[in-house]
């Protein structure tokens, strides 16, 4: 990476240069006073800046070089599965006729379309051994609320009106408390236990006739699969609520158990994560949400499905909770999937999750003796090591991910989940190599030597990267959220 | 198993299996009881090696009928326009696309500075204060408008122009349901929000009134005479616009809104049978704080080096877990860089001409219709988009016309049952003199 100081567009923009070729202007032109309303005329002018090609293209590619991607280098970031992003994936969502469609067009001329999302939607269901799914959901958090709102209004249509609640384990992201939130709930949080499951003894007393539904990672957050996932939604489906599964963590269990058969009535799918759709920087994802018989009434409008030999986009469904976003969902994004799991296949799909957990368990337990293993036993996807002891040397979590930006890695997820001391969560995925692995493997291991030996190099990392630490208090106390001209 | 992005050999795997000590994959999978396994294969198709598999996919996509080789007037929301082929060089960096959100901005400033860029120039657009990272789509941004007015008001009632995109109004009808937020509608007058409607409807249990600008129906609302009867109530001025618009147009910053949120798709972005597309969302200094999803803000390293961060996060789900005001922990990062390019290679004189060009070429193919004698409803000031009344249903028309290479104009009848027959055209800066011609022709049989 360059380490020099990377102007603005704005800072090289220069009047009367341009970067645009706009079609010939062949209709007969009138003044736009005689169009538009007075006042209604912009007057002055938007500060966009002028360049020409050349710059746009120097600008943007100074800039990717100051950014690390999948293609850049490993990329354990744990609960984000980083694998790779197949290039026919690409290819195939810039077809003209993928691309170039638009959404409000007469079925009849977008057949293909409805055909691709039609048959993912049939995958996806077999994938997850739900009976239905939408594609309509922009990504994971929009999936979960989508999901709630549906359980919502099926309690609602039973007259089922004061199940209020939403369980979520104390391990759970975010996003679980928070779309309970938007959709209209409270959340209580049910502990895990020792072993860093869920607390059953916990959750049968949370659970009551006020529970609406219980929200779960299987493999949870911490890498571990819930073994007692039967008895839970035992518990939970004799009080009444449903089981939501939160498949950020879906990577795990390809093949080997279904959500569907583990009692859930609700999944959403991260199709940017387990079907590689890329991340594209923080977005665009995919979410689609699947359900089981009961809960289909209440999908989202419209719904893709098929009479006889053609594919319709079906909005009579009176029950529905409406829409969630304009249109079909991202419907690129789900191109992408459809594309990896037609690449991958049955027996792909299912080396993919074996290969995914063989490197987790490896990199575990080559990096046990090292660091502090809070849970001692086989992982799933992914695992959590503890930094405690590279903290009693004044060696923090944070200088840790910030010294392995120096060996040209990105870090796992640290600080998550919360409930384990200076948390280092590492998702390898099943496309890295032996190699790979190990390369990281033997860093990990020299900056906890490094922590005993000299702590300050640990420190006062990065020293290789484009900018230092960057001040973030100031960042929240001064905003600059946009550049203004000097 | 072998397979291009898998890649074990059976000699990796012995080591590996030795180093953890067991005898078989299989056993690290022991923890998932019996009766949840899943046994066997999916049954889903089998893989395509690559070539076969391009090849079936293309023939699928060529069943579409695409907006490279079909003239399209239909816009609705969606449009059809100059894309800078620059913009997918850029995003094609793998760079960016295979990047996640930037936690670690030592090694993610060039996502960061981008955003930072989009985030100026969408504020210079709106004329508004702040701008955030994006949102999934114009359609949600409003409904979080809704939700953020809500909670910023305490009031639980919202009030929709009629004249708001009917797909934005049903999804803001959703969100408000989690909420228990009332949503209103306040009917149009000849297109556009009914002035006198308005003043009825307006009481201090609003907490916001949504327009859109232009609106659904092409027009070009009179923000100016809205904007004091909503704030003389102290609700929230919530526009919902087209940025291209605002290239010509006086943006909504200046006649006092407090939210300004839509969609970036006009810039560079495809119509991609609806998604994935770019939300934006601005607020005044005021609601700074309120913002929902990501922002990127400016900060300097221990060297003094300028750089740029995530920051304000303590507004964010992941810190605020239930307290959260909004679910979002994504932006549209990819689609925010596509439109900032778009932004930079049209620029501040490209993005004046383009705009206008819309409006030249819609005002002349409205004219033509007029003078054709065709009935244009609703006439009046539009950026865009116009309707012409028709003497048969829509869907039947473009069905006609698609059998001559002709994606026709949005059907109104959907959502407006006063507006059967009524067709919402749209025209771009693409549309040539002779394709609107040939349209105008075509649509001669159908004359009203």
């Amino acid at each position: 990476m360059h380490n020099q100081d990377q102007a603005l567009i704005f800072e090289i923009s220069k009047p009367g240069r341009v970067g645009y070729s706009l079609p010939e202007m062949d209709v007969p032109t009138v003044e736009l006073e005689q169009l538009l309303p007075e006042g209604y005329i912009r007057e002055e002018a938007p500060e966009l800046p002028e360049v020409f090609e050349l710059d746009i293209m120097r600008h943007y590619t100074a800039l990717s070089n100051r950014n690390h991607g999948i293609d850049s280098g490993f990329y354990p970031l744990g609960s984000c599965t980083m694998k790779y992003n197949p290039k026919i994936n690409e290819n195939v969502a810039r077809f003209a006729g993928f691309a170039h469609i638009h959404p409000l067009q007469d079925e009849s001329s977008v057949q293909g379309a409805l055909e691709l999302m039609y048959d993912l939607q049939e995958h996806l269901i077999e994938i997850t051994g739900m009976d239905q799914v939408t594609l309509q959901s922009a990504a994971g958090a929009h999936g979960e609320w989508t999901g709630l709102m549906m359980i919502r209004a099926y309690h609602e249509a039973n007259g089922d009106t004061n199940r209020t609640k939403v369980i979520v384990p104390d391990s759970a992201h975010g996003t679980n408390p928070a779309s309970a939130t938007v959709a209209g709930f409270e959340t209580i949080t049910v502990k895990s236990n020792e072993h860093g499951l869920v607390d059953l003894e916990d959750l049968r007393r949370v659970v009551g006739e006020d529970t609406a539904a219980l929200m779960l990672t299987n493999p949870n957050t911490l890498g571990l699969f819930e073994e007692n996932i039967l008895e839970m939604a035992e518990i939970v489906h004799s009080a009444g609520g449903k089981l939501y599964y939160d498949g950020a963590n879906l990577n795990a269990v390809l093949s080997k158990a279904r959500p569907g058969d583990m009692g859930f009535d609700v999944v959403h799918l991260n199709l940017h994560k387990t079907f590689t759709g890329p991340h594209g920087g923080g977005g665009p994802g995919s979410g689609p949400v699947g359900v089981k018989a009961d809960l289909i009434p209440f999908l989202p409008k419209p719904l893709v499905t098929k009479r006889g030999e053609e594919f319709v986009l079906d909005y009579d469904r009176p029950q529905s909770i409406g829409r969630v976003k304009p249109y079909y969902g991202n419907f690129g994004i789900n191109v992408r999937a459809y594309t990896y799991i037609r690449s991958m296949g049955p027996d792909g799909l299912k080396a993919v999750t074996e290969y995914a957990v063989l490197n987790a368990n490896y990199m575990m337990r080559r990096l046990a003796p090292h660091f502090d293993l809070p849970f001692d036993r086989h992982c799933k996807h992914e695992f959590v090591l503890s930094g405690r002891r590279q903290k009693k040397l004044g060696v923090r979590t944070l200088d840790i991910a910030k010294r392995l930006l120096d060996f040209g890695y990105h870090p796992p997820t640290i600080y998550f989940p919360l409930n384990v001391e200076e948390c280092i969560m590492i998702e390898p995925t099943e496309t890295e190599s032996k190699e790979t692995l190990d390369g990281f493997i033997d860093k990990m291991i020299q900056i906890a030597r490094e922590a005993e030996e000299n702590p300050e190099i640990v420190q006062e990392a990065p020293h290789s990267t484009v900018v230092g630490r960057l001040d973030e208090t100031l960042a929240a106390r001064k905003p600059v959220l946009r550049y203004q001209k000097q | 198993m072998k397979h291009r992005y898998l890649p074990m050999t059976e000699e990796d795997k012995k080591v590996m299996l030795e180093t953890i000590g067991v005898n078989s994959v299989e056993e690290l999978f022991s923890d998932i009881p019996e009766s949840v396994r899943f046994q066997g294969e999916y049954n889903i198709k089998a893989a395509k090696p690559e070539t076969a598999l391009m090849k079936e996919l293309m023939q699928m996509s060529e069943k579409n009928a695409d907006l490279k080789k079909y003239t399209n007037f239909l816009g609705a929301g969606v449009y059809d326009h100059y894309q800078p082929i620059i913009v997918d060089h850029v995003i094609s960096r793998s760079e960016f696309y295979t990047a996640y959100t930037p936690y670690q901005p030592e090694i993610s400033q060039g996502e960061l500075q981008a955003i930072f860029e989009f985030q100026t120039m969408i504020c210079e657009l709106t004329g508004m204060d702040v701008a955030n990272a994006s949102m999934y789509d114009g359609g949600t941004a409003i409904a979080e408008a809704a939700m953020l007015s809500a909670g910023h008001t305490r009031r639980k009632k919202v009030l929709v122009s009629s004249a708001l995109h009917p797909e934005t109004k049903e999804v803001v009808k959703t969100y408000a349901k989690g909420q228990y937020i009332e949503v209103i509608e306040v009917p149009h007058q000849n297109g556009v929000t009914d002035v006198e409607a308005l003043k009825e409807l307006m009481t201090d249990e609003i907490a916001a009134v949504i327009v859109q600008y232009p609106n659904f129906f092409g027009r070009i609302e009179p923000l100016k005479e809205l904007e004091p009867i909503i704030h003389e109530k102290n609700a929230l001025f919530v526009v919902s616009s087209n940025p291209l618009s605002l290239g010509a147009l006086t943006p909504p910053g200046k006649f006092g809104a407090d939210i300004v949120a839509g969609d970036a798709q006009p810039f560079g972005i495809p119509a991609g049978f609806g998604g994935p597309h770019c939300g934006y969302f601005t607020v005044t200094n005021k609601l700074l704080r309120k913002v929902p999803g990501r922002l990127i803000g400016q900060t300097v390293d221990e060297q003094g080096r300028r750089g740029f961060v995530l920051t304000l996060q303590a507004r964010e789900q992941h810190i605020r877990r239930d307290k959260a005001t909004s679910n979002i922990c994504s932006n549209q990062a990819l689609l925010a860089l596509a439109a900032a390019v778009a932004m930079t290679a049209l620029g501040k004189k490209g993005v004046n001409e383009m705009a206008v060009a819309n409006i030249q070429k819609a005002n002349y193919a409205k004219n033509l219709f007029k003078e054709n004698g065709f009935t244009v409803a609703f006439d009046g000031a539009s950026f865009n988009e116009f309707i012409v009344q028709l003497n048969k249903p829509i869907k039947q028309i473009n069905q006609d016309l698609l059998k001559k290479g002709i994606i026709g104009g949005y059907d109104l009848g959907r959502d407006f049952p006063e507006l059967e027959n009524h067709m919402l055209i749209a025209v771009t800066e693409l549309r040539t003199k002779k394709e609107i011609d040939t349209l105008v022709k075509e649509l001669g049989d159908y004359h009203a």
